[in-house]
């Protein structure tokens, strides 16, 4: 048995590394020797990969490889935006491969291991993202793109922790403010009319065509309305919200009373239950797969017309009017910081909703363990 | 002479459908007895099941009149004298087994001491001790159909109406299950009616087999069936099991049932 075991990402990585050799130093400002380091330590990364060892070993050549060229190859930048060669970008692809590498050998080559699991479905999406990054900073500042058109992540890092206050005062008055209110009066709105239009038929027919004409209606025609008549500060943005998550959450609660099986009510029926008790026991438990169905697509719906409603007229303060006036002043990273700011706030609001629902509906058929 | 618990008096059912009207129901007469096992046994589309469903008041009859306990059925539904086992369990799975049972009592308004009481003896008569924790996707096919048999003996009804209840399992789990119902009906007393379309299971378990026959739903004969109150599964290979069974067939086929 030979001690070598090659893998393709390893090769790709030699050969990226031997072709950045004709293209020294990397940079203008780059020391050659450092250059030479990047060059030696991927080199080793990808060779030790392809040694027959323990995956431990692999993973940790791995990680200093990658992480350690890709570490060289960032503060080689320094004063040098735009001035990388073409062996610069040979070598960041290097590190990339060995980042591929890295993660090819954490999932376990294809074979599912049962121990450490959880912590492989942290880190896995956690270096993708690292990367994304690493290759966003490097692209971006090796090439010279100018700043107006894509600023590094690193600038955009730099002006969230240096305009927290801003960025504080903006989260309470979009999110904790307008999506917070509009989201939950919207959806529980949305949903008492639902029970109500459930029970009385009338009122279902009557009000579905209107709720899917209101749906239809663009956000960005009814934002400046909202504002006319509810004022500039949060309650118009509230406004906009609650037009908007009204209805998925009617839609979707209405599909959920109407999902249980014709067996299960006769079984009610037979219990001589009333239809509130139906409702309670039964129909609501059935509906809850719907009803954070709507609860989820109501977060991201929030968010999203909270922003883009402050477009249309607000005080001097909120996400969304932080990134109109930003862009008209070509303060690009601080819209990127703002932007930043929601992908976080929505990911957390969809975590947890998300969370909620495994535990609410433990027993649907996708869930149970 | 036993009492007459259930009477059914030249019982109509017409369903208007987008064919036209079918009739699922004609002229059917019968009156069942306290304590008694009556099977409705025939062919799918025989009204079998519909003439269940009339029984609970799950349907309405379109002519003639039912009486159970000198009751209309909306009453004895109301009363809940009668627990329905349906063709599926239909455990809700977000309940556990204990909670499933408690279902119908609460709906009932009982007190928790009494609820408990109840889930305990009732999961005790099914063999089901034990199980009270798990969630109806965590049992096998026969186990859940086992709870909701406790689930309708829960009530304490007078008698058990059940569809088809062992249709959807295997056939030695529907042996092991036709035995252990007999030894509940045996300790329980209660009158129950039975839907099959079984010829084993019918006279295995009956006091009184109903053969019905399809298009329009009607009772063609009613077939006495006494093979005594204790049978082990071996009793079916017996001449008089097999003589009552071969009368059922005979039955079946006179009601064109077997006709293509």
């Amino acid at each position: 048995m030979s001690a070598f075991r090659p893998n393709w990402q390893a090769l790709l990585s030699l050969l990226a590394t031997i072709y950045s050799l004709t293209a020294l130093p990397f940079t203008a400002t780059m020391n050659p020797a450092w250059s030479i380091a990047a060059v030696v330590i991927l080199a080793a990364g990808a060779l030790v990969s392809m040694l027959r060892a323990a995956s431990s070993i692999q993973t940790t050549a791995l990680a200093l490889a990658s992480f350690g060229a890709a570490a060289l190859l960032i503060v080689g930048l320094a004063d040098a935006s735009g001035t990388a060669t073409a062996g610069y970008f040979a070598a960041l692809v290097a590190a990339w491969l060995l980042g591929w590498r890295l993660v090819t050998v954490l999932s376990g080559d294809g074979s599912r291991g049962s121990q450490s699991g959880n912590l492989i479905s942290i880190t896995v999406p956690a270096l993708f993202g690292i990367w994304v990054l690493i290759l966003w900073e490097c692209i971006v500042r090796g090439a010279g793109v100018p700043f107006v058109l894509l600023p590094p992540p690193s600038a955009i890092g730099l002006r969230f922790a240096g305009s927290l206050p801003i960025l504080a005062a903006d989260f309470r008055q979009t999110v904790l403010k307008a999506v917070l209110f509009g989201y939950v009066v919207g959806s529980l709105t949305g949903f008492l009319v639902a029970i109500l239009a459930d029970r009385f038929r009338f009122f279902a027919n009557g009000l579905l065509p209107i709720g899917n004409m209101v749906s239809a209606l663009p956000m960005i025609g009814i934002a400046p309305i909202m504002v006319i008549w509810f004022g500039f500060d949060w309650q118009s943005k509230a406004a906009v919200v609650i037009v908007m998550t009204f209805f998925p959450m009617l839609v979707n609660t209405l599909a959920g009373l109407a999902a249980t099986g014709d067996m299960e009510r006769d079984l009610m029926r037979t219990y001589g239950a009333s239809h509130w008790q139906v409702l309670l026991k039964l129909r609501l438990q059935a509906a809850m797969p719907f009803i954070f169905n709507a609860l989820k697509i109501n977060s991201t719906l929030a968010l999203i017309g909270a922003i883009v409603a402050e477009f249309f007229g607000t005080p001097i303060v909120g996400m969304g009017f932080r990134i109109s006036t930003e862009v008209g002043r070509m303060n690009l990273d601080m819209v990127w910081a703002e932007i930043a700011l929601a992908a976080v706030v929505g990911s957390l609001f969809y975590g947890a909703l998300a969370l909620l629902e495994r535990t609410v509906t433990f027993w649907h058929p996708s869930y149970r363990r | 002479m036993p009492e007459t618990v259930i009477s059914a008096q030249n019982l109509d059912l017409t369903f208007e459908t987008n064919d036209g009207p079918v009739h699922a129901l004609k002229d059917i007469t019968l009156d069942i007895a306290e304590g008694e096992f009556v099977s409705l046994i025939g062919p799918s589309g025989c009204g079998k099941t519909t003439l269940l469903r009339v029984i609970a008041d799950l349907e309405q009859p379109t002519g003639g009149t039912v009486s159970i306990n000198g009751m209309t059925p909306e009453q004895a539904r109301l009363a809940r004298a009668y627990g329905y086992v349906f063709q599926q369990a239909a455990l809700l799975p977000w309940r556990t087994i204990e909670d499933n049972v408690a279902l119908p009592l609460e709906v009932m308004g009982l007190d928790k001491a009494t609820r408990s009481g109840r889930i305990k003896s009732n999961l005790e008569l099914v063999n089901l001790a034990g199980f009270e924790k798990k969630f109806p996707w965590q049992l096998s096919g026969g186990m859940q159909q086992r709870a909701s048999i406790a689930r309708a003996l829960a009530v304490e009804p007078d008698m058990l109406l059940m569809d088809e209840p062992f249709g959807a399992l295997d056939e030695i789990v529907r042996d092991h299950l036709n035995e252990q119902l007999l030894k509940l009906w045996a300790k329980t007393k209660k009158t129950v009616v039975f839907v099959t379309h079984s010829i084993p299971e019918a006279v295995f378990l009956s006091t009184k087999i109903v053969v019905m026959s399809p298009r329009p739903g009607r009772i063609h004969e009613i077939i006495d069936c006494d093979l005594g109150a204790d049978r082990p599964l071996d009793i079916r290979e017996t001449s008089e099991f097999l003589r009552i069974a071969h009368q059922v067939r005979e039955g079946l086929k006179a009601g064109h049932s077997y006709d293509e």
